[in-house]
């Protein structure tokens, strides 16, 4: 074969392949705003999003308001965001910064081991060992609640959130921390001052990728935020948010039937908020992003 | 049964996984009904080499509308069909024949730290639709956590009709995908009350009420003095033919009774070692 229709078969072979998973989100997509949509011919969108009661199997009236799916998948998401985000970042500051390269050698991979930990084992033990000892503990009812979940979440955000950062901070060029510490800077004040500020726009995309990381997640919710479809009125009450309610309902939901469009119409709404959130970190990430030493 | 394992409950909670074999009899339904059917089908093609089944299991109305739309001949449902759904057969030609394989005991449990032994239907009702708030009114102490099966689970749709009378559930009820989710969180939850099929009813942990005086048991659900239990169903499409009558006379037979007995569901023919059976599981 000729060496240049040799190179354009190869060229051709991986557009196809670029293409191809491309063309699968498309179809995903199209399919997922299909079923969605029709939700909207029984229920106004602004009665989905606002309503407050969620009762879709009520055959006399049924109602599908998600306003307290959205809440509850809202508040476990900036729980554990809060409680994920020092600890990731931190861990990374640690990482990249203070330890010695073979502790860095043995701790990273550590780290990034948890988050290829099945959400289901998460899951399970919030369920099985966080839940009673949280009752314990607090002295409260109901041990499968938004603290619990926000709990099991943020384990799993934090390993995202600690990798990304460790390696965004790990890149800041060494002549910034050099002249900053040539001018008498303490360690601390160079890392507060200067490693992290240089480093901020990973970090930043760090942690919205281990919020989306939250946010998408189904397992964990569906076993341990409780599963009641109310607005969360205390850390420890349980809610139900939109992941956990489409994983338990899909399955019991009359093809084509109201209950199964809006179910699809909820996975809509996750869809958008998620996709929201990686353009949110694509965009932080290059508008911010740290070309050499001289833009800081 | 003696002990309900953790690592059970957690498959339990993925009730979502459906099992299937590959085969030429296609069995679709409730998840409820497939343990039965899991069990009976190993058993009759054992005996019956030629014929083989597939069961998958994601729910009664999936299994009802399998057998409307003709992908499946045999239908598992742990309710009977719904007008809605006869009316849909009706229109496409399908005459739903149903068949009754088991009951299904449902009892009220509590965590077994719980003073509380007797519930009446009336103060179920009230727990479940939010008005009974805390456990004092039944002879008990602190708060009520109550803990239901899924909206749109067979077994939520049962007590819905007999226990809630078709009013809404409590919003603040915990919803759980699995008769083992809702014993595994009764059973660490003092506050909670929730209902489970009578297989799970003793797991550590829990204690099972009686409902007005009745204890939920085999012999009171056939004598049916227990009042909340239900029937556990096989549609076909017309009289079954064939194979599939082979099938539906196995679970019929002492032996397919056999078989729903040990996995913890009550035959519906008195067996006379029926109870035998049950207690050689627990």
């Amino acid at each position: 074969m000729h060496r240049q229709t040799k190179e354009l078969l190869i060229k051709r072979a991986f557009l196809a392949a670029a293409i191809t998973s491309l063309a699968v989100l498309a179809l995903i997509m199209v399919f997922l705003f299909m079923e969605g949509l029709p939700t909207f011919t029984f229920v106004s969108a602004k009665g989905f999003l606002f309503g407050l009661d969620w009762y879709p199997t009520d055959e006399a009236r049924p109602d599908y308001g998600i306003l307290p799916l959205i809440t509850a998948s809202a508040a476990v998401t900036a729980l554990s965001s809060l409680l994920a985000i020092p600890l990731g970042v931190m861990s990374a500051v640690y990482l990249a910064e203070i330890a010695s390269p073979r502790v860095r050698a043995l701790a990273k991979p550590i780290i990034e081991m948890l988050a290829s930990l099945p959400s289901v084992v998460i899951g399970f033990f919030g369920m099985v060992v966080m839940a009673p000892f949280l009752q314990e503990l607090l002295d409260i009812p109901i041990g499968l609640n938004l603290f619990n979940a926000s709990l099991m979440l943020a384990f799993m955000s934090v390993p995202t959130i600690a990798s990304v950062s460790e390696d965004a901070i790990y890149a800041v060029p060494r002549e910034l921390k050099e002249a900053s510490l040539a001018l008498g800077a303490t360690h601390l004040e160079t890392l507060l001052r200067v490693t992290l500020p240089a480093a901020l726009s990973g970090i930043g995309t760090a942690v919205i990728l281990g919020m989306s990381r939250a946010i998408g997640e189904t397992m964990v919710v569906l076993m341990v935020a409780g599963g009641a479809a109310v607005l969360p009125d205390s850390l420890f009450g349980p809610v139900r948010p939109m992941p956990a309610s489409i994983a338990a309902e899909m399955a019991e939901a009359p093809f084509r039937s109201h209950h199964y469009h809006s179910l699809f119409a909820i996975a809509m709404v996750l869809f958008l908020v998620t996709l929201f959130f990686n353009v949110l970190a694509d965009y932080i990430s290059h508008k911010h992003r740290q070309t050499g030493s001289a833009s800081l | 049964m003696k002990r309900l394992s953790l690592a059970l409950a957690a498959m339990l909670v993925l009730g979502l996984a459906a099992t299937s074999f590959a085969g030429d009899i296609a069995v679709k339904g409730s998840t409820t009904v497939q343990p039965i059917m899991q069990k009976a089908v190993e058993a009759f093609m054992a005996q019956n080499k030629g014929i083989s089944i597939s069961i998958s299991a994601s729910g009664s109305g999936d299994g009802a509308k399998a057998l409307i739309d003709g992908s499946a001949p045999l239908a598992m449902l742990s309710r009977e069909m719904k007008a809605s759904e006869l009316k849909q057969a009706k229109e496409k030609g399908v005459n739903p024949k149903l068949i009754l394989i088991a009951y299904d005991c449902l009892t009220p449990v509590v965590n077994s730290s719980n003073p509380v032994k007797n519930i009446t239907l009336a103060q179920l009702k009230d727990i479940y639709t939010g008005k009974i708030t805390d456990w004092k009114e039944l002879g008990g102490a602190g708060p009520v956590s109550v803990v239901s099966r899924d909206s749109s689970s067979g077994t939520f749709e049962y007590w819905g009709e007999h226990v809630l009378k078709k009013e809404r559930v409590y919003a603040r009820a915990q919803m759980q995908a699995s008769n083992g989710a809702v014993a595994q969180v009764v059973s660490k939850q003092k506050s909670s009350i929730g209902y489970v099929g009578l297989a799970y009813a003793h797991a550590p942990g829990l204690r099972a009420l009686t409902v007005e005086g009745v204890v939920g048991s085999v012999e009171n659900t056939l004598n049916g003095t227990y009042p909340i239990s239900r029937g556990l169903y096989l549609y076909t499409n017309g009289e079954p033919t064939g194979d599939v009558a082979k099938f539906v006379n196995f679970i019929l037979s002492d032996a397919g009774q056999k078989i729903v007995a040990s996995v913890d569901y009550v035959p519906v023919k008195g067996l006379k070692d029926a109870k035998g059976a049950q207690k050689a599981k627990k």
